[in-house]
């Protein structure tokens, strides 16, 4: 121990007193951040009953849920829904009452800073100032970025068999094969009735895909108009045509007959979706609505038993149009 | 001990200054700057409910036989999607509820996010510098409203199903492709592949949802980087300075409020009333259709849109060049998304007003602006009005032929005219205001001092 690291000990402890002063001071002298809002007691009062109302309504929540009264979800909703609005209540009015809510006044940030902006080029300027071939080297990495990205896009090709469009054209309708209703019976020329319509099936086959389903109904024969080349397909006046919207692919699920006389008069196959108006007479023409093409007709006939089959397929695909959908006949 | 927290998260991570700055960050203070905010909670509610309900949902087509609670379905065949919906909706307990909430908050997310758009147009809050800011929350809202498709699509019941068809119709009618793309996306002619189902699920409850998530923080972040607008102030220079309430401690409790308030709306809603109930819809089949089939709001203008155009598709040597479904399904809402995307564009080559703003218009400031926007949305509103002409035939009696025909000329006059009526009356208005302001200075010069 010598006489200088006694003294420089002590000059040690009075710096840090003084330092340990000095901060004591400067944090009394800081000035005020938050504008000071005076206290309210009953205000104060009030917040607190509300948040513990919102608790009662949070446990209440719990006994519900484990008690499993009736109305369960009525009850759930109406526990958790009062004790979320109670502690909102009780934010908003903290907010309202004692919660300091000073206005502030601040300056917008600068719209923009003119020298980053210039140095940002430079550095950009610069850094490839040296390059001697820019046109070759540009020219090669676009090719590397183009390729690379049809690169990357390639797989999603696996997505679906995007190019094959045959599947389009299948339909599980051929000649002879019966309609049946949807428990697998076979309908019978004497079962369909004016007025009302049937859907129809293909016997043995898949039911949930679009050409597989029939709205059957019968028209009185002196008012069917088929068009030319369709005179043997409406047998006894029983047409049938796919029960799926040539507009936006919806079940055609309502027969307008004799429902709305005298408004609007004439029967016709409607589809719910966007009440595309079908006429069952004449082939299935577009009477009113948006589709854009005929209903798709499937020939019919009577066996010698007295039960409906197809006599082939159906005029047309079925479902919504598409590119080639007017170029052919669908096939089984 | 706050300090030591507070020293804690500063030492390592560097964040005081800019969590500093964040405490006293001014919010001016307007009702309607609570919109957007109202969206922003929604959304909370619906990543918080979604999640649950990804723990009991299947997203599978394939086969099974109803065994729950629910007699009348008893026995019945649906997909494992459908059967799950209804297990949710019966069996788990707080299901409904959850599920309900779900449904209710997502009917309101969009219409936050739709009523925030209107607020934002008709102040001008697009401008310079904050277009970027607008067209984030343009996409989100598109991002927003094929996420609700794709959720209320996933419950495969009889609606969700029809729902599909559509989407599939206009998927379809896209011109050339429109074949190749469904088999894309379907896998296979519809109903699909087996596999489109787990795609639409994972595009609901991840690629959709980081999407619109990712866009939310860029559009918070760049409110923040350019400050709130305000409206003009008397006593501030306002395009420089702005007066607000600072985020802590005046606005938290007024946010955090909200945020709660709007999840408890959204949990009694839940509760109380019901919404989408799938079992009396039934399972979908390709072969099944219901009447007064009504998609959720978000989607009754494209429904109008769908309805409105007259039957013919674009046929050009038998090759169907332009199905119907496209001007309707695709071509509507494209031209309304460009409309809004190049809108603060299209007004700065009108008006040549390149300066930036912090200070918002009232709509009678920009007459011309305010009648663009009214007659645009009368346009949006009578289409999606005209997506509803079969519930006005039921509960109206409405012929439903005469209402189509109305509203297929309406559509031409009906904006112009409400353009026009706008305009007039913000010119007057702002006539009104200048004699106003004459008389007060009258008045006062005729006071001696």
């Amino acid at each position: 121990m010598n006489e200088s690291n006694g003294r420089s000990r002590w000059k040690l402890v009075l710096v840090m007193a003084l330092a340990f002063l000095r901060g004591i001071r400067r944090r009394e002298e800081r000035e005020p951040i938050v504008e000071e809002r005076g206290g309210d007691r009953r205000a104060e009062m009030v917040v607190a009953l509300l948040l513990l109302a919102a608790a009662a309504c949070a446990v209440m929540f719990v006994v519900v849920y484990a008690l499993d009264w009736d109305n369960l979800t009525q009850w759930l909703g109406l526990c958790l829904g009062a004790s979320l609005l109670l502690i909102a209540a009780a934010l908003i009015y903290a907010g309202e009452t004692f919660v300091p809510t000073e206005e502030l006044v601040e300056e917008y940030p600068a719209i923009e800073h003119p020298e980053e902006q210039e140095a940002i080029e430079q550095i950009g300027r610069e850094s490839v100032a040296g390059f001697t071939r820019k046109r070759l080297l540009v020219g090669a990495a676009s090719a590397a970025g183009a390729a690379l990205g049809i690169a990357l896009v390639v797989p999603a090709a696996s997505f679906g068999p995007f190019l094959d469009t045959e599947s389009f054209y299948y339909s599980p309708w051929r000649r002879d094969r019966r309609l049946v209703d949807e428990e697998g019976k076979p309908y019978r020329a004497e079962d369909i009735e004016y007025d009302t319509f049937y859907t129809a099936f293909p016997e043995d086959a898949y039911r949930e895909e679009l050409a597989a389903a029939l709205v059957v109904v019968r028209v009185a024969p002196d008012e069917l108009e088929m068009p030319p080349g369709r005179e043997h397909w409406a047998p006894e006046g029983i047409v049938a045509y796919s029960k799926v919207c040539t507009h936006a692919g919806c079940a055609v699920a309502l027969y307008r007959k004799p429902l709305f006389a005298p408004a609007e008069p004439s029967p016709a196959l409607v589809c719910p979706c966007h009440y595309s108006t079908f006429n069952p007479a004449d082939g299935g023409s577009v009477i009113f609505g948006p589709a854009g093409r005929d209903l798709p007709q499937l020939p019919l006939l009577v066996d010698s038993e007295g039960e409906l089959r197809a006599a082939g397929n159906f005029s047309a695909p079925v479902g919504p149009s598409f590119w080639g959908v007017r170029t052919r006949r669908p096939t089984a | 001990m706050i300090r030591r927290v507070i020293r804690f998260l500063d030492t390592r991570t560097g964040s005081a200054p800019l969590l500093r700055k964040t405490l006293r960050y001014a919010f001016p203070d307007h009702w309607s700057f609570l919109l957007g905010e109202v969206a922003l909670y929604a959304f909370v509610v619906l990543v918080a409910t979604g999640i649950y309900l990804t723990f009991f949902f299947e997203p599978s087509t394939a086969q099974t036989v109803y065994h729950g609670a629910y007699r009348p379905l008893q026995g019945m065949e649906m997909s494992k999607a459908y059967a799950s919906v209804v297990h949710i909706s019966f069996d788990v307990k707080a299901g409904l509820l959850i599920r309900q909430t779900h449904h209710w908050a997502a009917d309101v997310f969009i219409a936050a996010i739709v009523l925030h758009l209107i607020r934002v147009f008709f102040t001008g809050a697009y401008r310079k510098p904050r277009e970027l800011t607008y067209l984030i929350g343009v996409m989100m809202l598109f991002a927003a409203l094929l996420e609700g498709y794709l959720g209320y699509s996933l419950a495969d019941d009889l609606l969700s199903g029809m729902g599909l068809a559509i989407g599939y119709a206009v998927a379809m009618s896209i011109p050339f492709v429109g074949a190749n793309l469904s088999l894309l996306i379907w896998g296979h002619p519809f109903p699909g592949d087996p596999s489109f189902w787990p795609r639409m699920y994972i595009g609901h409850v991840l690629f959709l949802p980081v999407l619109i998530g990712g866009l939310l923080a860029a559009h918070l972040a760049l409110v923040a980087s350019r400050h709130h607008t305000q409206f003009r102030r008397p006593t501030i220079p306002s395009e420089r300075k702005l007066i607000g309430i600072p985020t802590f401690p005046g606005q938290v409790p007024r946010s955090l409020g909200l945020m709660i308030a709007v999840a408890g709306v959204l949990v009694l809603l839940g509760g109380l009333v019901q919404i989408n109930p799938i079992w009396l819809w039934g399972p979908y089949h390709v072969y099944d259709g219901t009447n007064g089939a009504q998609p959720d709001w978000y989607l009754g203008w494209l429904i109008g849109a769908l309805r409105l155009v007259p039957h013919f598709d674009v046929v050009v040597w038998n090759r169907t060049l332009v199905p119907n479904p496209f001007w309707g399904g695709a071509l509507f809402p494209l031209v309304v998304l460009t409309a809004l995307l190049t809108w603060p564009w299209v007004e700065r080559r009108f008006t040549g007003d390149r300066r930036a703003h912090n200070v918002l218009d009232r709509p009678r400031d920009a007459p011309v602006r305010t009648a663009i926007g009214a007659g645009f949305l009368s346009l949006v509103v009578m289409i999606f009005l005209a997506g509803a002409s079969d519930r006005a035939l039921v509960f109206l009696g409405i012929s439903y032929i005469s209402q189509v025909w109305a509203y297929r000329i309406g559509v031409w006059i009906v904006p112009i005219l409400i353009g026009f009526v706008t305009w007039r009356f913000c010119l007057a208005l702002r006539a009104m205001e200048e004699v106003q302001a004459e008389q007060e200075a009258a008045v006062r010069s005729a006071q001696p001092d």
